[in-house]
């Protein structure tokens, strides 16, 4: 930034980012503006789309259809316990591999992020027995398990990476202080690692609150999440664009939003503190 | 609504608590087409009269089907009604998955139900599933087209007039495709069409020992046939037109013909939804000359109660409820004759004013006309027109119609893809051990 | 420094996450393997309860000479090559644009997030419904206005057009990452290089690029671990016809479609040992790379 650029620079920068930007965000636009369009008038070429008169029915109609709340609950519910469960497990493990390195630290994150890489359409068999046999089937706390697994290792890939980069000299101090294991973690650690455990934080949410094959397998009516919600508007008989565009800016809105006013958080949190 | 009908579920529910019976909500598993979104909107009804909540999940067909059989086949017991076709109905039934409706009431009236849809829908004469709606395939067709070129539909047509028709009524320049049908992939989409376009042309899936026939000449002209006529007369990239798309371009006044499900005919003839609803005439559908069997399937979307469900009782009342005459005449009140759901019930066909809906008769004469237990020419050792009730031809028709929707996007030929099938087929029958 | 009481008590501490992880690959892992030897055709009555039949590597054998099998596999890497590629790529430019001068740069940048918000799902709907549709999409629209056909996409182009679904999704992620890392480069540095009249292109690959370097493995490693699974995308947009079957779609029709568990679960088996040969490889460079 230290470079003094022509104004003229300048602004051919900002006019190209900006279309370029503009594009990338296009389909999320286009489909802000189908959902407030009838379902006649969404489908036709897209100056007369937008020349046509708006509506607020899709969104009345499809709050009539499903309860967007439950499901919402259900997002919310899942996304935030599933990562403040990870949390709890990941911090003491990523703790202990930043602060007390072994031989075989380096070898235990990389077959932790190997796990992610089982295909989960083959073992839905096996998990969805063993759900029955627990008793957890389309129960909250059977599917937050499964995300909490499933994002762990990111979680504790993140918080290691973290808290690699916290001084060890200042623990140290604090040994020497007479603070004992408890006190180090609670009182000089965890204010350190905030940031990087809010990052941590809401990247699993997003991760959890997108994702779509398990929600949608081990879900009936109780469990059942935003996922769900979107697959009920999805191709039915008839003309939908308007009212699919509207139920999935229900789905898609919560976390958009939460993204954007912690981009920040969610930049460091993106790029697991191995790039500077 | 959602709290008034949580108000109106609640004050039932203290009415029959207090009188002792236990109240219940059940879990039903559906698909998001529009019969069972207008049955959404009326369960309240039902929950006052019966104290019975309901709790809904609407999925689409694909979703839907990959959800149930899931839970059926591992007896995980999510749902106390399950949405189901034709297809799964008589395999589900003979493995004693669903519980069987023999003991509905009186009142309901079981006979009542068309034969044609009681037979599909029953193994070895039990019934395991009541039908919500059916339907059969017929062709329709725009009467303003038609005349334009100086043809008349006959009642009962054949590919060769079908054919011509298409090629008659195309007017590329202006957007107009004579003949719109399912290319696209996946059993019961294109798969469906093929499968009943080749009962037509005397083709069959198996012989009588279920060796595939995909290497029978019978295929290769049903097949060669679809394809020349489409890439004649069909629009612009049908291979993945299913038939919600094919509805958008009839409604858009884009296609001549269209032969597909006779439920669509309320969608086409709606003045609100299409734009050709006054033109719209309906045929049977073509048979090849000299083929006495028709390219007409038979299907009923159906609602069946899993085995193991605590709630049976409930869902016995709902299931009756739900495709009851009552039922029917409640949305006729509300919503008009013409948004029915159709083809289940004979007295539907018997009530005069049904009898005026454009499209009632020659839907019926179509289910009449599909007979899923002697489908094709040949003889074959299975039951079902569009499909074969075995458990393993959902994945094979599958992947076969996948080959078949490559040759529609001229990526193969029609005999590379006739002998994938025929390869593909025969590997997995093996692997089910036939 | 570290003692063997803390050694102790870190194990202590890593215990939890091991102990589950194991227990969430292994007893999966384990009865797959444990289906993949057997005949398991749930729609015929085999169930656990029952029994079922042992038929040693028949379904090993008969997943790979399907003539499913190689296409399956061919499309796999395609996909996850081809996203990385676009991704890449299009990540380093977007990047190095980004971190230029510009008015209202952080609303560029919250607008080129966006799609990695937006759950696969709905983000394959959106683009096979209200843009690649033939007859009402967007595109479509655009191409008869200027008078062209309009193209189906995801029969004719199927590949392409899922490769374009799924790089949008995950552009914005590596557009982030090598933002990060391109606003750490050594401005002097560039400047310095600028003055000594090296070409824009011998800057951007002697002291661009390298610079990156770790940044393009960090994408590369995380995204990889992502779309070996993408599913959600192929069963909205082309349910695996065009070519477009990939391995864990081909599992999943052999599981839930044919419902063959016996076969899907060999698949399955496959599909853990192509991720893990993936998997090493990748180690091998991010270990050399990442100095954990």
């Amino acid at each position: 930034m230290a470079r003094a650029v022509t104004p003229r620079r300048k602004a051919l920068n900002t006019v190209v980012a900006w279309v370029i930007g503009l594009i990338i965000f296009f389909p999320i636009m286009w489909i802000f503006i189908l959902s407030f369009k009838t379902e006649g008038s969404a489908i036709l070429p897209p100056l007369d789309v937008l020349r046509s008169s708006w509506t607020f029915e899709n969104y009345g109609v499809v709050q009539d259809r499903s309860d967007y709340f439950k499901y919402f609950g259900n997002s919310v519910v899942l996304a935030f316990g599933s990562t403040l469960l990870g949390l709890i497990i990941a911090v003491p493990a990523a703790w202990a591999m930043a602060f007390v390195p072994s031989r075989r630290t380096k070898d235990i994150l990389m077959w932790m992020l190997s796990t992610k890489m089982l295909p989960a359409v083959g073992v839905l068999y096996p998990i969805y027995l063993l759900f029955i046999k627990l008793g957890i089937l389309d129960s909250r706390i059977g599917l937050t398990i499964v995300l909490m697994l499933i994002n762990l290792p990111i979680i504790i890939w993140m918080l290691y990476t973290y808290f690699r980069e916290i001084p060890g000299e200042i623990l140290e101090a604090a040994r020497m202080d007479g603070a004992n294991l408890r006190e180090e973690v609670l009182y000089v650690l965890t204010p350190m690692a905030i940031p990087g455990i809010a990052s941590t934080v809401l990247l699993n949410v997003i991760l959890a609150w997108n994702e779509a094959f398990w929600t949608l397998n081990l879900t009936a009516a109780n469990a059942a999440p935003l996922t769900a919600f979107i697959a009920s508007y999805s191709s039915p008989e008839g003309l939908f664009y308007a009212k699919l565009s509207a139920a999935s800016v229900m789905a898609i809105a919560p976390i958009l939003i939460m993204g954007w006013f912690s981009q920040k958080q969610l930049v460091r949190g993106l790029t697991f503190g191995a790039v500077k | 609504m959602k709290l008034k009908q949580t108000l109106l579920a609640a004050s039932a529910m203290a009415l029959v608590t207090a009188s002792g019976a236990l109240a219940q909500t059940i879990t039903v598993a559906t698909v998001n087409n529009g019969d069972m979104i207008r049955m959404q909107g009326y369960t309240d009804q039902f929950t006052e009269a019966t104290g019975i909540g309901v709790e809904w999940v609407t999925l689409e067909e694909n979703v839907l089907r990959q959800r149930v059989t899931t839970d059926i086949s591992t007896k995980g017991g999510q749902f106390d009604i399950m949405t189901i076709g034709m297809y799964e109905t008589p395999i589900w039934g003979a493995n004693g998955w669903l519980v069987p409706l023999d003991d509905l009431s009186a009142e309901y009236d079981a006979a009542d139900i068309l034969p044609a849809m009681r037979g599909g829908l029953s193994h070895e004469g039990t019934l395991y599933a009541a039908p919500f709606y059916g339907e059969s395939s017929m062709v329709m067709y725009r009467t303003d087209l038609m005349d334009k070129a100086g043809l008349e539909m006959p009642e009962a047509p054949s590919w060769e007039f079908i054919r011509e028709a298409a090629a008659a009524m195309t007017d590329r320049d202006n957007d107009i495709n004579g003949i719109c049908l399912r290319g696209k992939a996946g059993w019961g989409e294109g798969g469906a069409f093929i499968t009943v376009t080749g009962n037509s042309f005397g083709a069959r899936w198996f012989d009588e020992d279920w060796n595939a026939q995909f290497d029978q000449p019978e295929w290769k002209e049903a097949l060669t046939f679809f394809v020349d006529m489409m890439s004649e007369s069909g629009p612009a990239g049908y291979s993945t037109n299913g038939f919600n798309e094919n509805l958008s371009l009839f409604q858009q006044g884009k296609c001549g013909m269209w032969i597909d499900a006779t439920v669509a005919a309320s969608f086409v003839t709606n003045p609100n939804e299409s734009s050709v609803a006054d033109k719209v005439g309906f045929a049977l559908a073509p048979n090849k000359d000299g083929i006495e069997k028709r390219s007409n399937w038979l299907w009923a979307w159906a609602l069946a109660i899993p085995a193991g469900t605590q709630k049976e009782e409930a869902a016995k009342a709902f299931i009756e409820w739900a495709t009851s005459k009552e039922y029917i005449e409640l949305v006729a009140a509300n919503e008009g004759w013409a948004n029915v759901p159709p083809g289940t019930r004979t007295s539907l066909y018997e009530n005069p004013e049904y009898q005026k809906v454009p499209f009632a008769k020659m839907t019926l004469d179509s289910i009449n006309a599909a007979d899923p237990t002697n489908p094709t020419v040949k003889p074959v050792p299975y039951v079902g027109v569009q499909f074969v009730a075995i458990p393993e031809f959902a994945g094979i028709a599958t992947e076969v119609s996948q080959e078949f929707s490559a040759v529609y996007a001229g990526q193969q030929t029609v005999d590379e893809a006739l002998a994938k099938a025929q390869a593909l087929t025969t590997d997995a029958m093996e692997a089910a051990g036939y | 420094m570290a003692t063997q009481h803390s050694r102790s008590a870190a194990r202590l501490m890593i215990a939890p996450a091991v102990t589950l992880l194991l227990g969430w690959m292994l007893i999966p892992l384990s009865m797959t393997l444990f289906f993949s030897f057997k005949k398991y055709l749930p729609m015929r009555g085999d169930s656990l309860e029952n029994g079922l039949d042992w038929v040693g590597f028949e379904n090993y054998a008969r997943f790979v000479t399907s003539s499913s099998f190689w296409p399956a596999v061919q499309a796999t890497l395609i996909i996850v090559g081809g996203v990385l590629v676009v991704t890449v790529i299009l990540g380093v430019i977007l990047a190095l644009l980004l971190d230029q001068e510009m008015w209202g740069q952080g609303i560029v940048r919250i607008l080129v997030i966006a799609p990695f918000f937006v759950m696969p799902t709905v983000s394959a709907l959106l683009w096979k419904n209200m843009f690649m549709d033939p007859i009402n999409g967007f595109f479509a629209h655009i191409l008869k206005a200027v008078g062209l056909q309009p193209i189906a996409f995801l029969s004719q182009h199927s590949l392409g057009a899922l490769v374009t679904i799924v790089s949008w999704q995950w552009l914005p992620f590596a557009t982030l990452i090598l933002l990060t890392a391109t606003q750490s480069l050594d401005r002097e540095q560039l400047e310095a290089a600028e003055m000594d009249g090296a070409r824009w292109q011998s800057r951007f690959i002697y002291i661009m690029l390298p610079h990156l370097a770790r940044a393009i493995t960090v994408v590369i490693l995380i995204q990889t671990i992502f779309l070996l699974g993408i599913f959600a995308e192929i069963l909205v947009t082309t349910q695996g016809s065009f070519g477009t079957k990939t391995l864990t779609y081909l599992i999943f029709q052999r599981v839930l479609e044919s419902q063959n568990v016996g076969l899907g679960s060999a698949g399955g088996v496959y599909a853990i040992i192509l991720a893990n040969i993936v998997a090493i490889f990748l180690m091998r460079i991010v270990g050399k790379n990442l100095d954990a």
